[in-house]
């Protein structure tokens, strides 16, 4: 069959989540499509992190839905798919990079063992193969080869979060959230991974929903922007568009201040 | 046969930090481009002549009328258009070259040239050796094609700008100042390349302040202080 272009990957529709009687987020609805790289901005609290949690469906929404467009070209509803086709979409087709490397990692196996896992859950068996693979992966996210048998417990902040991209990005994911990817890293140390996030999402053509509080890490990395405030979307538009010519006035708040270099 | 086709175009900023103070820009822009054609937007500093070509090139929403882009089969009006269909636009068939380059952190200056072919679809190695090309017609020197442009002085930071915005060849090419800050021979090498341009086919819009360099390559010259809006 083929597969219209003009179809979404993922669509949020009315997505609401409340905690109790503290709400979450309320009422979101957009789409994204394969090579389009969508970032969620706001402060903390904003509802960010809950919404991303719902797209990925780690969270039930208290209302609404998102579908997904599965690889046999299928549009599935998320919160209709059985455990263990969560679990294929989550070992195969999505990747997912926490802000905290620690909790997408193995600390205490190796990087190698850590790249090649995702490939062994994938069905892989040829040791010589996986390792290679790993190899190349750790040269794409410029870590020496040399340090393929170490655990991550004894690399850096920049290499464990570089590692983590490398184990989520080896089996060719179609969509990668990611959770304020360069938060807590040195200015340098962001500039580095940014720089690389760039070049893998360019040539791969990855989709991916980025969660950050970051204007610059939005302006560099997304087509598209989202901006969340008390659980709600307040504006959304092209990235450029929203920065250089913000209209709501939380959004001209945040614009007006980023400190200047 | 108009490629770019703007009619009662206008643009007001809402300060809402400000207290919502309202700030007209302009109002009633309306001109046409066609292909081969360079128009010039004229007039004093602050008219918003940028605010126009960003609102073309989509970084400024249009807040009334209608900017039109009529290429091929492809027919969008960037006031009502979809995101995606803006980015869409902008790979197909808009060219920009802005006044500053954002430079990205890292990325050598040969491979910032190289991107926008690279999205296009162009292998990675023909993109570089098209986009070093570029730059030595420009006068940048190959030690610095792999440096990040970040630490170039203003003029070299322009130039690769103008390889970015020039090399991938759109129908429609947007020129904020792009001989601001160039000297006498470079001035004369993009006067060159815009003459090649326009030869080709494509409609350029172009903000200059350099007579010499505005005489010798605008068709039209249009007065945007007519459409600056009354505060």
């Amino acid at each position: 069959m083929t597969i219209s272009r003009e179809e979404p990957l993922l669509a949020a529709e009315g997505l609401t989540r409340w905690y109790g009687r503290q709400l979450g987020c309320r009422d979101v609805s957009f789409s994204i499509y394969e090579g389009e790289v969508l970032a969620i901005v706001g402060e903390s609290g904003s509802g960010k992190s809950t919404l991303l949690q719902l797209l990925s469906a780690q969270l039930e929404p208290s209302e609404g839905h998102v579908r997904y467009r599965m690889r046999d070209g299928v549009t599935r509803d998320l919160g209709l798919l059985g455990e263990a086709e969560r679990r294929f979409l989550f070992r195969t087709d999505w990747g997912y990079v926490h802000q905290d490397a620690a909790q997408g990692l193995r600390m205490s196996v190796s990087a190698g063992a850590n790249v090649g896992e995702r490939l062994m859950a994938n069905g892989w068996r040829h040791y010589g193969r996986i390792r290679a693979t790993a190899e190349t992966w750790l040269d794409r996210v410029e870590i020496d080869r040399g340090r393929i048998d170490d655990t991550p417990r004894t690399y850096s902040g920049g290499m464990r979060q570089r590692l983590q991209i490398a184990r989520n990005l080896v089996t060719e994911p179609r969509l990668v959230f990611m959770d304020e990817p360069t938060g807590g890293l040195d200015v340098s140390v962001q500039a580095r991974l940014l720089d690389l996030l760039r070049g893998l999402v360019t040539d791969l053509g990855l989709a991916a929903i980025v969660v950050t509080h970051d204007l610059a890490v939005a302006r560099l990395l997304s087509h598209r922007i989202m901006v969340m405030k008390g659980g709600q979307v307040i504006e959304t538009g092209l990235t450029d568009q929203v920065l250089d010519d913000p209209q709501e006035p939380y959004t001209q708040l945040l614009v007006a201040s980023i400190l200047p270099a | 046969m108009t490629v770019l086709d703007i009619r009662n175009a206008g643009k007001t900023f809402t300060m809402h930090l400000q207290g919502g103070l309202r700030l007209p820009v302009v109002q009633g822009v309306s001109f046409r481009v066609m292909p081969g054609e360079c128009v010039v937007l004229a007039g004093p500093s602050g008219c918003g002549k940028s605010s126009i070509l960003k609102m073309i090139y989509g970084s400024y929403r249009c807040g009334e009328g209608h900017i039109v882009v009529d290429h091929g089969d492809v027919r969008v009006d960037l006031a009502r258009a979809e995101p995606r269909e803006i980015l869409a636009l902008r790979r197909s068939a808009i060219g920009y070259v802005s006044q500053f380059l954002r430079a990205v952190p890292r990325v050598a200056a040969i491979d910032v040239v190289a991107e926008p072919l690279v999205s296009d679809g162009v292998s990675r190695s023909e993109a570089r050796e098209r986009a070093g090309a570029f730059l030595a017609r420009l006068n940048i020197a190959p030690r610095l094609w792999d440096l990040p442009p970040a630490t170039f002085s203003g003029g070299e930071q322009q130039r690769i700008n103008i390889a970015r915005g020039f090399l991938p060849e759109r129908p429609i090419l947007l020129l904020d100042e792009p001989t601001a800050s160039l000297d006498a021979a470079n001035r004369n090498v993009v006067v060159d390349l815009i003459h090649a341009r326009k030869s080709a086919g494509t409609a350029i819009v172009a903000i200059v302040h350099d007579d010499e360099v505005r005489d010798s390559i605008a068709d039209t010259v249009i007065d945007i202080a007519q459409f600056t809006a009354a505060a």
